[in-house]
C-alpha cells in the first residue's frame, strides 16, 4: 500500500467550469485502461485557486497540475502515473519568476498561508465522510459530548477569542452564552451560508469542499446553547454547495452524528436545509429568519435580538459558515493554540477572497493582522501586466477602499474599520491604475440600491439619490455641489438605516471620497476620468483590455 | 425545465406539490421552489391553489414571489444566460459582456427572445470570482469570458 497514489481532481464550481468533470471521468478510464492498480482517482472540492483550474493533485508527492484539460489526461496517466515522470508543462508557473513549481506547498500562494478554516479544502473528498473523519473530523464532537458540559464548550470558545467571521466580528462565545442563558421550550441554531457579498466566495468553497466542518460546528453550537434543531440557510446561487451539504447531512445521520441520542450522549440534534431565493438582504439575521419562515426577507428593528426572539419567536443563535467551521478545530486543538494565532484583538485566521487585478486570484487564509502588502504581493503575486496597485476594496458593498499608500495596513477587524473599510465577509478586490474609483463607488451603490428591501426610507431613498449623483458624475454631468450633497446623504443613510445593509452601504462612497477626492473632482470640474474608464469621458486614443 | 407559453398548466400537479410539502414547517418557499423547478416559472394560476392548500392569502404568496429575485412569473427561454455582476466580474469587464449580449440577442436584461430560446439575466455574484468575468448558460459556468468566447457559445447554442 505504501506506493499507492491518489489523484485528486478538483470538482469545485470554478474547476468544473473549465471542464474538470470530464477530466475526472477520463482520468479514471485512462488509469483503468493502463491497468494502474496502485493509482486511485478521486475528487476534491474547491482548492481556492480557481484561476489555475482545472486543478489536479497527485498525492502523496503533492504534484500540483494547473490548467488541466481533457487533452492532457493521456499524458498525465502515461508519463506520470505509469512511468513516474511528472508532466512539467502543467506545473504552476510563478508569475514573478516564470519558474515552474511542481509541488503544492512550494507555491508561494499556498506556502505563505495558514489554513485552519480551509484545512480540508482540496484535500479530501467532500462527499465521503470517512475522509473527513480520517482527518480528525467529528473528533471534537465526540470530545464535546463525552467530556464537556455546554458551559465548558462556551468557555473554551471564549478563551480561544473566536469572533464571528460573517463580518461584524462579534465574540462567538458571548453570543453562545446569550443563547445558553435564554429560557425557552425550544431553541434554534442557524448556519448563515447566504454569502451574498459580490466578490466573496469562501463560504461556497468551504461548503463545496468540506461541508462536514460546518455541520460539526453547528452540532457543537446546538449542544452549547441547548438547541435540538439547526438550520443551514444557503443561497440558491450555489447549487453545488446545496448538493454537497445534503449528501453530508445524510452521511452524518447514517454515522450517528445526527439524530436521536448522538453517540450515546442523550443529546438529539437535527439539521434542516433551507435554500434562499436571491435576496442579498437575507444575509442580515432578522431577514434571514423571515426567509426561513417563508416570508418576505425583510429585516426588523433589534432588539429583541434573535438570541431572545428569533425563529418562531424562540431564542436563535446565528453563526457564519467559517465561524462554525473554526469550532471543531478549536475544540480539538485547544483554545490556547487558537488564541496564539492572529493579533491581540482578532484571534485566529481570516479567509480572504482575493480577486480583481491580481496575479494569483483565489482564497487566501492568513493569521489576523497579516499586512495587506504580504497578501497582495507575496501571496497574490502582485499586479499583472506591470500595472500599479491603486487600491484594495475589502468587505464588499459594505466595505471601503484602502489606498495603495497604506500597504502595511494589518488586516483585522479594528484596523480595517479605522481606515474606513470593514473586514466584512472577506472579499478583497484589487484595483490598479485603470480602475476608476468613482465608478467603483457607483457600481457598489447600484448593487445596494437594487438590493435594498425598501422597508426603511433612509436606505430606500438614500441609495437611489446617491446612485443618481454618482451616475451623473461618471457621465460628466456632475455639479460642484454634488460632493457635499453626497456626503450629507451618505452620513444620513449610515446613521438612520434600519439594518446593516443601509448602515454600511455608504462606506464605498465615504472611503473613496476620503482617499480619492481628486478623482471625483476631475470628473466634475475637468470632465475627465483619470483612470480612463468611464465610457462617456474616455480619451479617444486609448485602447483598453 | 421551461414549458412553452401555450401549454396547459397541470393544476393537479401543483396540488400534489402542495400536498407533499404541506406537513413541513414554513412550507411556502419550498413549495414555490418546487413549482418553479418543475414548470420553469410560477404560473399565476398556481397562486390560488397554493394559497388554498397552505391557508394563506394569495396576496401573501404574491408578496413572497415578488420579493425574491429568483422567482419568475413568466416562462423563460430554453437557455437562460446569466451575466455575473459581482465585483470581480465588474472590474474585469462584465458590463461590456452584458451590452454585447443585449445587442446580439436584441433583448434587454430580464427579457426573453420571442422564439423562447434565450432569457438574459444578471446575477449578483456566483462566487467564481477568480475566473471573472463569468457567464452562466443553463446552469453551466463559463469563466474568463470575452467577446469572442461569448460569440462561440451563442453559435454553439444555435446549431
Amino acid at each position: 500500500m505504501q506506493n499507492k497514489r491518489t489523484v485528486f481532481v478538483c470538482q469545485g464550481t470554478g474547476c468544473l467550469s473549465t471542464g474538470s468533470g470530464t477530466v475526472y471521468e477520463a482520468l479514471k478510464a485512462e488509469v483503468e485502461r493502463l491497468g494502474l492498480t496502485d493509482v486511485e482517482v478521486d475528487f476534491t472540492g474547491c482548492h481556492g485557486f480557481c484561476e489555475q483550474g482545472g486543478l489536479v493533485v497527485v498525492e502523496p508527492e503533492s504534484i500540483f497540475y494547473t490548467h488541466v484539460t481533457l487533452d492532457d489526461v493521456p499524458e498525465i496517466a502515461a508519463s506520470h502515473l505509469r512511468d513516474g515522470n511528472p508532466v512539467e508543462r502543467l506545473f504552476y508557473r510563478d508569475p514573478a519568476t516564470g519558474r515552474a513549481v511542481p509541488r503544492y506547498h512550494e507555491i508561494n500562494f499556498y506556502k505563505k498561508q495558514q489554513r485552519i478554516i480551509l484545512r480540508n479544502c482540496g484535500r479530501i473528498n467532500p462527499e465521503k465522510i470517512d475522509h473527513y473523519i480520517a482527518n480528525g473530523g467529528y473528533r471534537a464532537l465526540e470530545k464535546v459530548l463525552r467530556e464537556m458540559t455546554p458551559e465548558q464548550v462556551i468557555e473554551e470558545v471564549k478563551k480561544a477569542g473566536l469572533r464571528g467571521r460573517g463580518g461584524a466580528g462579534f465574540p462567538t462565545g458571548r453570543k453562545w452564552e446569550f443563547g445558553r442563558n435564554a429560557v425557552a421550550d425550544r431553541k434554534y441554531v442557524i448556519c448563515n451560508a447566504d454569502e451574498g457579498d459580490p466578490g466573496a466566495f469562501m463560504d461556497r468553497s468551504v461548503l463545496e469542499a468540506d461541508p462536514h466542518a460546518a455541520i460539526e460546528g453547528l452540532i457543537i453550537a446546538g449542544y452549547a446553547i441547548g438547541a435540538n434543531d439547526g438550520y443551514i440557510y444557503v443561497r440558491a446561487e450555489y447549487p453545488l454547495a446545496v448538493k454537497r451539504i445534503r449528501i453530508a447531512v445524510e452521511q452524518a445521520r447514517a454515522k450517528g452524528f445526527l439524530g436521536k441520542n448522538i453517540l450515546g450522549s442523550g443529546f438529539d440534534f437535527e439539521v434542516h436545509m433551507k435554500e434562499g431565493a436571491g435576496a442579498f438582504v437575507c444575509g442580515e439575521e432578522t431577514a434571514l429568519i423571515a426567509s426561513i419562515e417563508s416570508r418576505r426577507g425583510m429585516p426588523r428593528p433589534r432588539p429583541p435580538y434573535p438570541a431572545q426572539s428569533g425563529l418562531e419567536g424562540r431564542p436563535t443563535t446565528i453563526n457564519n459558515v467559517k465561524t462554525l467551521a473554526s469550532v471543531p478545530i478549536i475544540i480539538d486543538r485547544g483554545a490556547d493554540w487558537y488564541a496564539s494565532i492572529g493579533s491581540e484583538k482578532s484571534r485566529g485566521t481570516t479567509v480572504l477572497a482575493l480577486s480583481g487585478k491580481i496575479s494569483n486570484s483565489g482564497l487566501v487564509e492568513v493569521p489576523m493582522g497579516t499586512s495587506l502588502s504580504t497578501i497582495i504581493f507575496d501571496i497574490g503575486g502582485g499586479i499583472p501586466r506591470g500595472k500599479r496597485l491603486k487600491a484594495v476594496q475589502t468587505g464588499g458593498p459594505s466595505g471601503g477602499c484602502i489606498p495603495a499608500k497604506i500597504p502595511d495596513t494589518p488586516v483585522d477587524y479594528e484596523t480595517l474599520t479605522m481606515v474606513g473599510s470593514i473586514m466584512g465577509s472577506g472579499g478583497m478586490v484589487v484595483m490598479d491604475q485603470d480602475t476608476c474609483m468613482v465608478e467603483v463607488a457607483r457600481y457598489f451603490l447600484s448593487f445596494t440600491q437594487a438590493e435594498s428591501c425598501g422597508k426603511c426610507a433612509p436606505c430606500r431613498l438614500g441609495t437611489k439619490q446617491m446612485l443618481e449623483i454618482l451616475t451623473r458624475i461618471t457621465q460628466g454631468r456632475g455639479q460642484e455641489s454634488d460632493l457635499d450633497t453626497l456626503l450629507t446623504i451618505a452620513r444620513t443613510v449610515k446613521e438612520c438605516s434600519l439594518c446593516g445593509l443601509g448602515q454600511t452601504c455608504p462606506n464605498p462612497v465615504l472611503s473613496t471620497l476620503r482617499y480619492f477626492r481628486s478623482e471625483y473632482e476631475a470628473h466634475i470640474k475637468k470632465k475627465t476620468c483619470p483612470a480612463n474608464q468611464c465610457r462617456l469621458l474616455r480619451r479617444k486614443t486609448a485602447s483598453r483590455t | 425545465m421551461g414549458n412553452s407559453v401555450n401549454s396547459e398548466i397541470d393544476i393537479g400537479r401543483i396540488k400534489a406539490i402542495v400536498e407533499e410539502c404541506k406537513g413541513q414547517k414554513w412550507a411556502l418557499i419550498p413549495v414555490i421552489q418546487k413549482i418553479q423547478n418543475e414548470f420553469g416559472y410560477i404560473p399565476p394560476a398556481a397562486i390560488p391553489v397554493v394559497a388554498k392548500g397552505l391557508r394563506l392569502f394569495p396576496s401573501q404568496i404574491q408578496g413572497v414571489i415578488s420579493f425574491y429575485a429568483q422567482f419568475y412569473t413568466k416562462p423563460r427561454g430554453r437557455q437562460v444566460i446569466r451575466v455575473c455582476r459581482g465585483t470581480a466580474c465588474h472590474v474585469r469587464g462584465s458590463e461590456a459582456l452584458l451590452d454585447l449580449l443585449e445587442e446580439r440577442l436584441k433583448i434587454k436584461e430580464g427579457e426573453t427572445t420571442p422564439d423562447m430560446e434565450y432569457t438574459l439575466e444578471t446575477v449578483a455574484c456566483i462566487g467564481v470570482c477568480a475566473l471573472a468575468p463569468n457567464v452562466v448558460v443553463s446552469d453551466r459556468v463559463h469563466g474568463q469570458m470575452d467577446a469572442e468566447k461569448m460569440e462561440q457559445l451563442l453559435k454553439k447554442g444555435e446549431s
